[in-house]
């Protein structure tokens, strides 16, 4: 679940009196992640520690000139490369105080921007669409330039992409409210250009971002409609006849942002990750009409994963840098860093969440897919902060930094020092802002104890499913490791609260469960609500003998004993019916309980199948003992889950047993043990059969119920008009 | 046509007592019916099931058994008396005390000579039919216990008594029980409890059949006195038996409301062994079956219920007639209420009081379908208690809502009322004519009080303040002794329109006093008339659905009624089964006639065409969705209105808007004790 976290001031903006212009130009990173060479739309380029909040230098042209492109740090060099009045080119090093000092070039033909991507060499992109590297273009700056565009096609955005082979400019033009898109090779140089398809009429995109992966470029650019287009461009070229047509570029909607009143003035969307879209100047679905959030959608679930009200104007300008967003709002340049964790379906929505359960606990932090999509003001995503809020957070240190502390002091510290720092950690933060770092810190942990056996953090596991922020899907292996180490507790807790445990891992749990010793099972410490709903259930096992839908288990005793006369087995069966075998427990109270807790995970009975075949005929006749035993129970007045606690349903218990029966109906039957078992099951059935035929004889007297007109009461005295034709 | 502001009335809690006993005497083909508070009523079967006669009730008379001899009908009750009732008079004639306690049953022996009687004291009694009167002949051996049930041999000389726990079979000559046949009780918990034979006949070939209370309906041989067949009918009492004249069915009402139909098959096909197989089971009652007869086409029951059902055998009846539907008789075939126009006062008769009530008021105007909102309520006036043990029998309200008079059989009762600070005034000096009415009307100045009494008389009386005077008595030329059950003066006090239960119609002039001409004898009983205020054409309509239009003036039918009849009514409003019992005319329009049954009221607007018989009757609907332009082709001169049901009364008040009485028969229901409790699904 991709997170904001709460953002900082880098520095002021020098707005001038039109406020429709941020006045920066550009942040660009610098030589690591924390550094950034921010550049204005006059005169000046400044350098800042990000983390400090902090300018370490800046350079400014004289007065008169301006710089045209923002300033580009050249790592390989360690120089800065920036362009002033259009044909300037002038490079400097951090040492350089005055920038009219340092190297000048002027060169033949309007430059554009000049882009340097890490681990690229410096180009340049001139206005008419050509491209030079910057070496070859300062070797001898007059040179011509040629012009790619045709007239009136205007360069509107670009930027520049190195993959391991290539170093790629990218850049749109708008002509006659057509847009193109170039992507120029360099070495060997090739162009391709591609058509846009035309939205409404009338509509140019917004902003453009491009990303790399897999040998393909994904462009992804936004419309004043609030609709985000994604396209793919193989990187590797048609060959031949490049440049010569505009090919058209197929492209599909990814989403389709709300845009509350109007259409959208000043706004932008960034690529974050292949799954995740930072979007600046659009309303929240869920916060009114306000066009001054930075929301980040998740667009494989088209689900609104974090968004945060930004103070002030937007100017619909937005970059993102190692994990933060530099967004000009009002009037300062703000950083937020973000975080974008793989993002599993089960992790946003859960798999067949018992909604029961949900409302008396805590509330979780996986929005319910509703809340994303339609709900409203009543509750506003948790996500959306409020200015008080973030007033409260301003006082705390911010909790990704000392996640990675804690992150490597798990992979190394002694087993006390880790449970002491993440009681320390999970008891100050908030869970909300915890949630993308608990399932890093699980799986270190997990593998920790995988690779060293003598390490095992029991209490802190179980501190951090409690903080109902992991999932299966996020941390695999705890279960298994759970079962391996015995840490039934722990298992419990994770069968409660992961929505998504495969079958195999239910059925792993089951398989340790009933095969674990009594003696052992009553060792185990369990959760206490769990162990007083069964210490109920237990408690009536001589309470007195109900009768639930017509169906009496004793009633049927005789029946049972006449089916068996001709029997071998009929006196033992008999002397089993005597004591009432099926009313007392057939496992110990703990066993119970952590059986309880199978019954209630959520499962795919194509799935599970399989699995449940891999159980003892043993384990097999016990579970369904057990099974008969909870059934008869809840069959009886008393029901347990009327007191609010967690229980497993009757249809959980029947849908059991029937895969119980399904998955080892022929060793049943063929296993003398079990046939009193499968006897008092058929006489279950029969009952049960008879009830739903008997509701079905009176269907149609309930049918009419609902066809009843409900008829206009007229009281005892009335003045009417009735009108006669 | 025209809007109509309507008060539509729910407050008249007219409740019908439970059905008691009944006799159908399939001679005249009259069924008397007697109810738990005492009354009579006499329905003409061979007359559309009409009500013609109604004797009211008395404290204390509980009618338990009703019996026909010839043209003469008894009663007999736990008061121990037997009554024999004045039919012409609507009123008993005399009472005999049997002196044997409560008396059960009493049945007549097919030769008609002898009533026997049944009694708590455990005596069977005999009286002699004489002319005027019966006597009591003797007695036969008493027995221990309480006799319920009586049943004659036709042969005479055999009676059939049931009992508690037995029947006995007396042998009527000698007086003694011949034999005796013990009848089982029913298992479980009733096991102790005595069973009731609530009901017994026997048949020719001494075949008895009883109904008890343990829900057996037991076939015996009355000759070996063994029995035959048992068919247990019900968990709860068989209340009534009753065997058809050729002896080929008996029907047996429950205390669930059902009615058993058992018939005397063959149980193969040309064999002559026959026995009683039970066949049909009908329910169309919710409580207790109490009264039984087996008509020749139809099962008639009644009970607690109130209701009297007439279920055609549709093996007996051509299928899809009028003659094959069921019917229910829920309403008396009379008003009850009486309305004074100009006042907007509403009088509502109960047995036991009047109630006066003043409408409510609404100054708002809405659109068809909307309900204005009330602004003055209706208030209950006056609640008039009866004097003396005798039901009221009829009542009237003057038109100007200043008068108010009563009748029961024995008393007649005059009040002034003053409405603006009400107050009522008995007036004490009454003629002596004036003893008891049949029928009061007022006439429409409210200058005079018209009053059927004897021999389809009526005896004209003018109210002065403060006492009032006997003027004349108007007496048919006819001489025909049947009471009158319809009057009306005409709106001009020139007219006054009598109709009796022998269908004759007399009309009179008040100026002159002397009968001015008697309308054309037709074979149903007129059910309502009506005298038209500017035309004085007299409306007729019958029980069969016939209207008839009768212009006093030139003393013959009209131009309207002569088309009416040569084109044919319409056969839906033929089949509707319950009688109009109002016709009134609309002042504002004089080709207009309302007319009212219990589930729809009508105008008749003279001017426009008759529905032919293709053409839609109930019609309303559609010319509602018709553009008004396509409206007139369509209409035709029967506007039904069916959006008020269950109607007691529907009039028209002087300021155009009509009043109708609604008593829904779901109120009714609601207020019946609990019926048995019976096993329902989930319940």
């Amino acid at each position: 679940m991709a997170a904001l976290y709460e953002g900082y001031t880098l520095c002021g903006l020098a707005t001038s009196q039109n406020l429709s212009n941020s006045g920066i130009q550009g942040v660009e990173a610098e030589r690591d992640s924390d550094h950034v060479v921010v550049t204005d739309s006059t005169r000046s380029v400044t350098l800042y520690k990000v983390s400090d909040q902090k300018p370490l230098s800046s350079w400014t042209v004289k007065q008169g000139q301006i710089l045209t492109c923002s300033a580009v740090y050249n790592s390989q060099t360690k120089e800065y490369v920036a362009v002033s009045d259009s044909k300037v080119i002038r490079i400097w090093k951090e040492e350089d105080i005055l920038l009219d000092k340092a190297f000048k070039a002027t060169v033949s033909s309007d430059v554009w921007r000049v882009h340097c991507a890490a681990g690229g060499e410096p180009v340049v992109l001139f206005q008419r669409g050509a491209v030079r590297l910057l070496d070859s273009l300062l070797s001898a700056p007059q040179q011509p330039i040629e012009e790619v565009f045709a007239q009136e096609e205007a360069i509107r955005w670009s930027t520049n992409i190195v993959t391991e082979s290539h170093q790629l400019i990218i850049f749109t033009t708008e002509q006659k409210g057509d847009h193109f898109l170039y992507l120029q090779r360099l070495n060997p140089n090739t162009l391709q250009r591609y058509r846009l398809e035309r939205e409404e009429p009338g509509l140019s995109p917004l902003s453009f971002s491009a990303s790399y992966r897999d040998k393909h470029i994904r462009l992804l650019y936004l419309y004043p409609n609030g609709h985000v287009y994604h396209s793919v461009v193989p990187v590797r070229g048609l060959g031949a006849d490049e440049g010569a047509q505009a090919l058209p570029l197929p492209r599909s909607l990814l989403l389709d942002l709300p845009v509350g009143e109007g259409l959208l003035e000043a706004a932008s969307a960034q690529i974050l990750d292949e799954a995740h879209v930072a979007v600046v100047g659009l309303p929240h679905p869920s916060a009114g009409a306000g066009k001054d959030f930075l929301c980040i959608w998740n667009t494989n679930f088209q689900t609104l994963q974090a968004g945060k009200e930004m103070a002030g104007k937007i100017y619909g300008q937005l970059w993102g840098y190692s994990n933060k967003l530099f967004i000009p709002h009002g009037k300062t340049l703000s950083v937020i860093p973000y975080e974008c964790p793989k993002s599993s379906l089960a992790s946003a929505l859960g798999k067949l969440r018992q909604a029961k359960t949900e409302e008396s606990k805590a509330p979780t932090s996986v929005p319910s897919w509703n809340n994303i999509l339609h709900e409203q003001k009543a509750h506003p995503s948790r996500t959306v902060e409020t200015r008080k809020t973030r007033t409260n957070h301003k006082s705390q240190s911010s909790p990704s930094l000392t996640n990675d502390h804690i992150l490597e002091l798990i992979k190394t510290a002694p087993i006390e020092e880790v449970q002491k720092e993440l009681v320390v950690l999970l008891s100050r933060t908030d869970i909300q802002d915890l949630q993308p770092s608990v399932g890093q810190l699980a799986s270190t942990l997990v593998s920790r104890s995988l690779d060293d056996p003598a390490f095992y953090t029991p209490s802190s596991l179980a501190q951090l499913v409690y903080t109902r922020c992991l999932c299966h899907s996020v941390c695999p292996d705890l279960v298994l490791l759970a079962l391996e180490r015995k840490d039934y507790f722990l298992c419990q807790l994770c069968l409660q609260f992961f929505p998504d445990i495969p079958e195999a891992v239910t059925c792993a749990c089951l398989k340790a469960f009933i095969s674990m010793p009594d003696v052992d099972a009553e060792k185990v410490s369990l959760e206490p609500d769990s162990v007083s709903l069964m210490e109920t259930l237990m408690a009536r096992e001589r309470g007195p003998v109900g009768l639930q839908n017509g169906f009496s288990p004793t009633s049927n005793d005789e029946h049972r004993s006449d089916a068996l006369s001709g029997g071998g087995s009929g006196a033992e069966v008999e002397e089993k019916t005597a004591t009432q075998p099926e009313q007392i427990c057939p496992v110990g109270l703990h066993k119970a309980i952590l059986l309880n807790e199978v019954l209630q995970t959520a499962y795919s009975d194509y799935f599970l199948l399989p699995h449940l075949k891999d159980l003892s005929s043993q384990h097999v006749v016990l579970f369904l003992q057990y099974l008969q035993f909870l059934y008869l129970k809840y069959s009886q007045n008393a029901f347990p889950q009327m007191q609010g606690l967690r229980s497993p349903s009757l249809t959980q218990i029947m849908d059991w047993v029937c895969l119980l029966l399904d998955a080892h109906f022929t060793v049943l039957v063929m296993t003398p043990e079990a046939k009193g078992l499968m006897l008092n099951f058929h006489t279950f059935v029969k009952s049960q059969v008879r009830l739903v035929s008997e509701l079905g004889k009176i269907e149609g007297s309930l049918h009419e119920l609902n066809k009843m007109k409900v008829k206009k009461e007229i009281g005892q005295y009335s003045i009417e008009v009735i009108e006669l034709f | 046509m025209g809007e109509f502001k309507v008060h539509r009335v729910r407050f008249f809690d007219y409740m019908p007592t439970a059905i008691r006993a009944m006799a159908f005497n399939s001679r005249t083909e009259r069924l008397a019916l007697a109810r738990a508070d005492g009354a009579l009523e006499i329905f003409n079967f061979a007359d559309n099931y009409f009500q013609e006669k109604v004797i009211p009730g008395q404290d204390g008379r509980a009618v338990e058994a009703l019996c026909w001899v010839g043209q003469r009908l008894f009663s007999a009750g736990l008061n121990g008396e037997i009554t024999e009732y004045d039919l012409e008079n609507l009123r008993p004639r005399y009472t005999v005390e049997a002196y044997g306690g409560p008396i059960w049953n009493i049945s007549i022996n097919s030769q008609e000579t002898l009533l026997a009687v049944s009694c708590e004291d455990g005596t069977v009694k005999m009286f002699e039919i004489l002319e005027e009167r019966i006597q009591f002949q003797r007695n036969l051996d008493r027995q221990k216990g309480r006799i319920i049930s009586l049943s004659w041999h036709p042969s005479g000389t055999l009676i059939a008594a049931g009992m508690m726990d037995m029947i006995k079979i007396f042998d009527a000559e000698s007086g003694r029980a011949t034999h005796r046949l013990l009848v089982e009780r029913g298992v479980g918990a009733s096991k102790s409890k005595e069973v009731v034979v609530w009901s017994i006949a026997f048949l020719s070939d001494h075949t008895i059949i009883s109904g008890d209370s343990a829900g057996k309906v037991q076939i015996w041989d009355g000759l070996t006195g063994t029995l035959v067949r048992t068919h247990l009918v019900t968990k709860w009492d068989v209340l009534a038996l009753s065997i058809s004249q050729d002896e080929s069915s008996v029907v047996a009402g429950t205390s669930e409301g059902t009615v058993v139909q058992f018939q005397f098959l063959s149980s193969t096909v040309d064999q002559h062994d026959k026995e009683w197989v039970r066949t049909r089971t009908f329910k169309n009652h919710s409580h207790d079956v109490r009264a039984l007869v087996h008509t020749k086409i139809a099962v008639v029951s009644g009970g607690m219920d109130t209701q009297l059902v007439v279920r055609p055998l549709l093996d007996k009846v051509e299928k899809n007639t009028q003659e094959s539907a069921l019917r229910k008789v829920a309403f008396p075939h009379r008003s009850l209420v009486c309305c004074a126009k100009k006042a907007g006062l509403l009088l509502f008769q109960f047995p036991d009081h009047l109630e006066l009530w003043r409408l409510g008021e609404s100054d708002g105007h809405g659109k068809p379908g909307d309900s204005l909102p009330v602004e003055r309520k209706p208030e209950k006036l006056i609640q008039l208690k009866r004097k003396g043990e005798d039901h009221i029998c009829c009542s009237a309200l003057s038109p100007c809502g200043g008068w108010l008079a009563y009748s029961t059989v024995t008393s007649f009762r005059l009040y002034r009322l003053q409405n603006n600070n009400i107050s009522i005034t008995k007036v004490s000096k009454l003629p002596k004519d004036l003893r008891s009415a049949h029928q009061l009307c007022f006439s429409s100045d409210s200058s005079k009080l018209f009053a059927s009494s004897n021999h389809s008389s009526v005896v004209v009386v003018a109210l002065n303040q403060p006492e009032c005077k006997y003027l004349h008595t108007l007496k048919p030329k006819s001489g025909s002794r049947q009471p009158v059950h319809l009057l009306f003066a005409s709106e001009d006090g020139k007219w006054l329109a009598t109709a009796n239960t022998d269908c004759e119609i007399l009309v009179y002039n008040l100026e002159k006093l002397k009968l001015h001409c008697t309308v054309p004898v037709y074979s149903s009983c007129p059910t309502a008339i009506a005298i038209h205020p500017t035309t004085s054409n007299l409306v007729v309509v019958h029980a069969d659905q016939q209207i008839f239009e009768y212009a006093l003036v030139k003393k013959e039918y009209t131009e309207w009624s002569r088309k009416l009849q040569k084109q044919g009514l319409h056969s839906l409003w033929l089949e509707r089964d319950t009688p109009i019992t109002h016709v009134t005319f609309n002042p504002k329009n004089p080709a207009h006639v309302i007319l009212h049954d219990m589930f729809m009221f009508c105008i008749i607007d003279q001017s426009l065409p008759l529905p032919e018989a293709k053409t839609l009757l109930y019609n309303q609907m559609t010319l509602r969705s018709l553009p008004e332009s396509e409206r007139i082709i369509h209409s035709h001169a029967f506007k039904i209105c069916k959006n008020f049901q269950h109607l007691m009364c529907v009039r028209l008040l002087d300021d155009h808007s009509l009043v109708v009485v609604e008593r829904p028969l779901l109120d009714i229901m609601s207020q019946l004790p609990a019926p048995v409790r019976q096993k329902k699904f989930a319940t």
